[in-house]
């Protein structure tokens, strides 16, 4: 199993350890509710080192990076982040990623743990334009500060004004001594929140002084569990669970980020299913029973039939409401229609409501 | 992690605290602290007879469920009325305020089955 840089302090603050996308990571250090609600009222930092980065640069960077993403790289100006879809040629998603742009021809894309090599692998495959492309992964360390003081923390350790970062930008410079960090302001919990990258060898330096500049502002580390339910009343999609190679970007609500402006892997047949309309669409619902929707389980019409299944699910502990996400045939998707969740051979009745979750 | 004397422990890390021909029966710190922040307790068995081993409920935590598996053979008894609106006494009081159902056992005789404190202790450990 693969170890972040920082797996020593999380086995010092006596995290529970799991195996995730073939690391060791901590899925919680003193309770998912507490950290979830940290996150929301205070900052709460994430060790997302396993996260993936490949950089692309050189003559023909554009080009590659518009042929494999489905979002419009060429709207960047260096200094911006874009959200991103890798699909893959036969109507799934290999990815969902940010793109960074450095400067000119320097690029780096974050992708999910669980992808890396299949990611760079694929890229590679689809570089007929002569970038440079290479997996850096290894040697970057990332933490995730997010919350609503999570920029009272971190200005305390740059003279970079992170108060007047908008969102998703970044800045490269100095941060706890640290040079060239990567300052970004972006994160997946739906909170004010900054990205960090940094080489592995100042990892531990920046976990200290991170926790050292917010120990009056209630700061804490926070797991992947608190990290699922955060993204998750969010309505943000979890690669591997409400995406994968054989979910269409329009199908799960990616048509924000799929733009026809620009030719891509598969544009054509995208293009088509949006002018068609699919047949199924990613809806996220509240459970109005007892239970909590997981992975996989049925969703049911009032006739108990199967309309679709459940991509993920939790008990929202901001609502303190069962809720998920999941495909259901379309003349089943509006908002507020009543559908039914398999939980256990017991159907129970849910909403099918707008996401966010939560405002 | 806490594993009181006076009470016995199966491999699906439940516990048992007898009195004469009933016993308690609840899950271990071991246990809630594996599970997490628990959000729903589910026993409808009320009434019944069930054997050792079979589900007589299931415990919803965030990130997963449980089948909660019966240690000794016997009647449901009672449930923890508790339960139902603060499930989180399993997290907080596993041995207390948390405990789960009351059985009359079929067959004290099953109890020769049970773990004793070294050797829970001991399971938990490996």
């Amino acid at each position: 199993m693969k170890k972040t840089a920082f797996n020593a302090i999380h086995h010092i603050l006596g995290a529970k350890m799991v195996e995730y996308s073939g690391y060791e990571m901590p899925v919680q250090y003193k309770g998912i509710n507490y950290e979830h609600e940290t996150v929301r009222n205070n900052v709460g930092v994430f060790d997302v080192s396993h996260m993936g980065e490949i950089s692309v640069k050189g003559k023909g960077s554009l080009e590659l990076i518009q042929k494999i993403t489905s979002n419009d790289a060429s709207k960047l100006t260096p200094g911006k982040v874009q959200y991103s879809c890798m699909p893959n040629d036969t109507g799934g998603i290999i990815d969902d990623l940010l793109v960074y742009k450095i400067s000119k021809n320097d690029y780096l894309l974050v992708v999910n743990a669980s992808n890396i090599q299949k990611d760079f692998d694929w890229i590679k495959s689809c570089n007929s334009f002569g970038a440079e492309v290479s997996n850096i992964s290894d040697s970057v360390s990332l933490l995730a500060v997010q919350g609503p003081k999570s920029v009272e923390v971190l200005q305390k350790l740059t003279d970079i004004n992170v108060r007047e970062m908008d969102s998703y930008t970044f800045t490269i410079g100095e941060l706890a001594h640290i040079p060239n960090a990567l300052i970004s302001a972006t994160g997946y919990t739906g909170e004010l929140g900054f990205e960090i990258y940094v080489e592995n060898k100042y990892a531990a330096h920046l976990w200290d002084a991170i926790f050292e500049a917010g120990k009056n502002e209630g700061i804490e580390p926070v797991g992947l569990a608190a990290r699922d339910t955060l993204r998750l009343e969010m309505g943000y999609c979890l690669y591997g669970n409400d995406i994968d190679d054989f979910t269409s970007p329009l199908e799960a609500g990616l048509g924000w980020v799929t733009k026809f402006t620009k030719d891509f892997i598969h544009s054509g047949f995208l293009k088509i299913q949006k002018e068609k309309g699919t047949t199924k669409k990613l809806v996220g619902f509240e459970i109005k029973g007892k239970g909590i929707p997981r992975h996989h389980y049925e969703v049911l019409d009032e006739n108990n039939q199967i309309i679709g299944s459940v991509t993920s699910g939790t008990m929202s502990p901001t609502l303190k409401k069962a809720i998920g996400m999941g495909y259901v045939s379309i003349e089943n998707a509006k908002i507020g229609s009543e559908i039914f969740v398999n939980i256990r051979n017991r159907p129970v009745k849910a909403v099918i409501v707008k996401t966010p979750f939560i405002k | 992690m806490k594993i009181p004397e006076n009470l016995l422990y199966t491999e699906d890390h439940e516990w048992v605290r007898l009195e004469k021909n009933t016993a308690y029966i609840g899950i271990t710190d071991f246990a809630q602290r594996e599970l997490g922040d628990i959000v729903y307790v589910e026993i409808e068995t009320l009434g019944e007879s069930l054997k050792q081993h079979e589900v007589f409920g299931t415990i919803e935590a965030v990130k997963t469920v449980s089948d909660l598996f019966l240690p000794l053979t016997g009647d449901i008894l009672e449930i923890n009325p508790k339960l139902e609106a603060n499930p989180e006494l399993v997290n907080s009081d596993p041995y207390g305020e948390g405990w789960m159902i009351k059985i009359k056992i079929a067959n004290l005789f099953d109890v020769e089955s049970l773990l004793r404190p070294d050797a829970y202790t001991c399971l938990i450990q490996l």
